[in-house]
């Protein structure tokens, strides 16, 4: 079956937001012309389990994939890969591809995700300096940890990080996680969590060097061969993995004159100022109806949210519910579910006993206002409280933190 | 390879041939069947791929593990024969399964 390319929707990014996104219109009913553009060399597939299972070896690519290979043309979405798009022609209402090329579109999405942060550091160039983005940087990381014995620098002690030390040590190698902060999750998390997540992965073996500037990675014959502290120590290393924050693909929003603030500023229904241009997933900065503010959400949960969203609004469906933000981390045995996000909090509720047990660790953190209501919950094995926070999160329902503390009254008590 | 019957909401029937190994919710979502989300991709995480297994099937099917159990209980619309698809593997013995979706996931 031949598959019309262009003058329908076109869709810029083959990641989890625009890959979902065109099999959301197919689903919902959606007849029109699709194409999908993306630059890497595959169909679009999961990047949670990159940092993961994938990278210890328990994922192939076909349960890594979002779709088959087959869906595609199945469902008549034009899967164009390896293709850049150099810019929009806002007045035509087409873009240019890298080759010259112009596609025309009615509606575009743009679904182009963040990038790793680059941070300038003499020896960023060298072999063996991995970022951890895309499928192909896993298989990059995968080979450099493919023997026992290797040892892993890890610059950035955020989830990435975290991840990566913890799939590091299941292959057998050293890990050594490099942290600017006095503590790893400084970004994300409240100090009960991190001093946990530090006092776990060192159990486990990982070595944690907090507080701790980098001045270059040193490298041999082009090849990285440590992380060179300010301090002056070198921690050596066969690769440095840099996981220090993500940056939004808004240039090609940008350059079109649109609205960006690291990510292309969108309203609650993913439109940006152009009403034939859409932003969904990680590129997008929107408002966050629970917060009454505006930010950038990098998840999964997200990027399906406003996928759903734009294929709603295109296919005259009524548009799904806005959701509590949540994200999650699966670390050795460890699962931690974190609903919503902890602005204005003013108290902190620990729920369990936040020490590092091996085996057995359950606990969870709640965030509330000072009129007690929650804003934020981050949950170790403990999914109960991660529903539940999540459901008060939505409702607004004030908590008695005492109650909250109790283990002796359920979840469900307390959040009935 | 098993088929999987996957009903939703409205009664429509979605026969799908699903390959043994997969789970229940990786069998719909990789042929984008409607009425399951997964948004967590199937790491027990988030309780938006949950099914009624039809009653003829439970006990080939089995019962939740704790960690399932107590998603489960705080999602929407759930009987005693509800499960969450991303914990089922299929199985050749699971040929004919017949699992309906929940009017929402959300």
């Amino acid at each position: 079956m031949s598959v019309t390319e262009g003058e329908g929707i076109v869709i810029v990014g083959a990641g989890h937001a625009g890959g979902s996104c065109a099999a959301f219109l197919r689903q919902y009913g959606f007849t029109g012309p699709i194409t999908l553009i993306g630059e890497e060399p595959v169909a679009p597939y999961q990047r949670p389990p990159l940092s993961k299972a994938w990278l210890k070896g328990e994922a192939d690519a076909a349960s890594l994939a979002l779709r088959p290979e087959s869906f595609y043309a199945e469902n008549q979405i034009a899967l164009r890969l390896n293709a850049r798009v150099e810019r929009i022609d806002r007045a035509g209402k087409a873009i240019v591809l890298g080759g010259g090329q112009t596609l025309p579109y009615d509606r575009l999405i743009l679904a182009t995700g963040r990038r790793a942060r680059r941070i300038p550091l003499p020896g960023i160039d060298l072999e063996g300096v991995l970022e951890l983005r895309t499928a192909a940087d896993a298989d990059r990381l995968k080979a450099a940890l493919s023997s026992p014995g290797k040892r892993l620098a890890v610059i950035g002690g955020g989830y990435i990080g975290l991840e990566a030390a913890a799939s590091a040590r299941a292959l057998g190698a050293e890990a050594v996680v490099i942290e600017k902060e006095t503590r790893v999750l400084a970004r994300v998390a409240r100090e009960t969590l991190s001093t946990f997540f530090q006092a776990y992965h060192r159990a486990k073996g990982v070595v944690f060097e907090l507080g701790a500037g980098v001045a270059a990675i040193e490298g041999e014959r082009g090849q990285a061969v440590g992380v060179r502290l300010s301090d002056g120590r070198l921690i050596d290393a066969d690769a440095v993995l840099v996981g220090v924050g993500a940056v939004a693909n808004d240039e090609l929003a940008k350059d079109a004159g649109l609205e960006t603030d690291n990510g292309v500023v969108v309203d609650l229904l993913c439109r940006t100022a152009d009403p034939a241009i859409y932003a969904i997933g990680d590129c997008t900065r929107r408002p966050l109806p629970h917060y009454d503010r505006i930010g950038h959400l990098e998840s999964v949960p997200n990027a399906l949210e406003q996928a759903k969203q734009v294929a709603s609004a295109f296919t005259l469906r009524p548009p799904p519910a806005h959701e509590v933000p949540w994200f999650w981390s699966d670390q050795y045995d460890l699962k931690l579910q974190i609903a919503g996000l902890p602005h204005d909090a003013t108290e902190i509720v620990v729920r369990g006993d936040p020490a590092p047990t091996l085996g057995g660790a359950r606990f969870a953190v709640f965030h509330l206002t000072a009129d007690h209501k929650v804003q934020a919950v981050e949950a170790i094995n403990a999914p109960p409280e991660f529903m539940a926070g999540k459901q008060l999160i939505q409702s607004r329902k004030p908590v008695a933190p005492d109650k909250l503390a109790d283990l002796s009254i359920s979840m469900k008590e307390v959040a009935a | 390879m098993p088929t999987i019957i996957y009903i939703d909401h409205a009664g429509t029937e979605r026969p799908i041939e699903v390959k043994t190994g997969l789970t229940v919710m990786e069998g719909a979502i990789k042929h984008n069947v409607p009425g399951i989300d997964a948004d967590c991709g199937g790491a027990c995480a988030c309780a938006t791929c949950h099914v009624y297994v039809d009653p003829d099937w439970t006990d080939k099917v089995g019962s939740a593990s704790a960690m399932e159990e107590s998603m489960l209980d705080f999602a929407e619309g759930v009987e005693p024969n509800s499960r969450l698809s991303c914990q089922i593997k299929v199985t050749d013995d699971l040929d004919g399964l017949r699992v309906t979706t929940p009017e929402s996931q959300h």
